[in-house]
């Protein structure tokens, strides 16, 4: 398991679709592996070798202290180059770790450019009022926009159920142990959604304010959500999720009189992290500040119209 | 963070660089500002390696400082989070380093 947020992918990804009830089971990578003997590489010195395996290494290691990009920035060998190094191989690879995933993202960011469509990552804590947004919206904007919702939980249908309900089409992915989605998972459900061209798709992530931030979708801006009745330095807590915002929406500000909540604190502590994020307020609930975020999503939906390219979204 | 699947990205792409072969050691660059913990990975690693060309491989992590330019009077300087803030109070930073999630190399066993 990992070892601050327990994902594991141990159980498969579901998608159902709940305009038809079809349900796939999504293979996704290979099977959980043996936790045996794991323990023993904790080392509390914080060494970062994961084996005591003894090896007379002979080859020069050039420390990259980081100028420039970080990968052209040194003697660039051409993938799978070796060099002879004492009786092994030395290969170099210059691979990303997250390649596999961002090029998925890449190609349902094309996918969604090539019809126009909007896509939204929602992400914030669990209970921070996500799917209440999504309903509001889509009964408020229903007559306006063409809304699609992919929802992301590690487990049940509910959320894809209220969705429904609420009056738009959705599929439910359900993670399994997963803590965040993945892009495959967002292309196996657009797959089921199928959303009309020039509409909005909302992808609402697993509720969880660290892991979503990494992994992305192919989205034109993640929207992070966060309400009143958290801490008010959530920002500077969850730096990297802030930071690959867009847009923060402060909800729930109906509540604002009983909690100990500084709006401005939190609208500060978002702008450290990210100068450029934009910030509403509202109550999902009260419908309070609603009008603020149908501007914004109106105005991103004839940016997104307009370029092929998604300005907020910096792959780097 | 999901240091597990990262540990996997981490085996799949050697595993399918090397094409079969055994790989006695990888190197990785791991920045201090990429969201992933290097212990954890280490943690991950032996576990996930098991039964593949990496098993018994030894896991070499390049921890990589964190580096921003300022926009407002283009000094550089190290940061140590993402809020970090330029001696000169401006806060529109680009990181240069410090978020590299790479394979950088591998060693393959030579074959008797």
């Amino acid at each position: 398991m990992c070892g601050h947020c327990g994902c594991g992918h141990a159980a498969k990804a579901t998608i159902l679709d709940l305009q038809t009830g079809n349900e796939t089971v999504m293979a996704h990578g290979p099977a959980e592996p043996a936790q045996d003997g794991a323990q023993e590489h904790v080392h509390a010195d914080g060494s970062r070798h994961s084996h005591g395996h003894a090896h007379d290494h002979g080859h020069d290691h050039h420390h990259e202290h980081g100028h420039g990009d970080g990968g052209g920035a040194h003697h660039h060998h051409d993938n799978g180059h070796p060099h002879r190094d004492g009786g092994s191989a030395v290969v170099e690879l210059e691979a990303r770790i997250l390649a596999k995933n961002d090029a998925l993202a890449a190609r349902n960011r094309g996918w969604f450019a090539g019809r126009e469509i909007l896509a939204l990552n929602l992400v914030s804590s669990p209970g921070a009022g996500k799917t209440t947004l999504l309903e509001r919206s889509i009964r408020d904007l229903g007559a306006e926009l063409r809304l699609f919702v992919v929802e992301g939980d590690q487990a049940t249908a509910n959320d894809g159920a209220r969705i429904r309900a609420a009056g738009a089409p959705v599929v439910q992915v359900n993670t399994g142990t997963g803590c965040h989605l993945e892009a495959d998972m967002v292309a196996r459900g657009l797959r089921e959604l199928k959303p009309e061209p020039g509409s909005v798709v909302m992808i609402e992530n697993v509720g969880n304010l660290v892991c979503p931030a990494m992994f992305d979708l192919g989205e034109w801006a993640k929207v992070v959500i966060l309400s009143v009745t958290e801490g008010d330095d959530k920002p500077l807590k969850y730096p990297h999720m802030f930071r690959a915002a867009g847009l923060m929406i402060i909800n729930k500000i109906d509540l604002l009189p009983y909690v100990e909540f500084d709006v401005e604190q939190a609208a500060a502590a978002a702008r450290q992290i990210n100068p450029g994020i934009v910030i509403v307020r509202l109550s999902a609930r009260s419908g309070e500040g609603l009008e603020a975020w149908y501007r914004w999503l109106r105005r991103e939906l004839a940016s997104a119209r307009e370029a092929v390219i998604g300005p907020l979204h910096d792959p780097s | 963070m999901h240091e597990l699947g990262i540990t996997r990205n981490i085996v799949a792409i050697v595993g399918d660089a090397a094409g079969g072969r055994r790989v006695s050691r990888v190197t990785v660059e791991i920045g201090k500002l990429s969201g992933v913990t290097a212990g954890a990975i280490a943690f991950c690693f032996e576990v996930v390696a098991k039964g593949t060309g990496l098993d018994g491989a030894t896991l070499e992590i390049r921890e990589i400082d964190g580096r921003a330019r300022c926009l407002a009077c283009d000094g550089e300087f190290a940061v140590h989070t993402l809020y970090a803030a330029c001696s000169c109070g401006s806060r529109r930073i680009v990181v240069l380093a410090g978020e590299e999630l790479k394979v950088k190399t591998m060693e393959l066993e030579e074959t008797a």
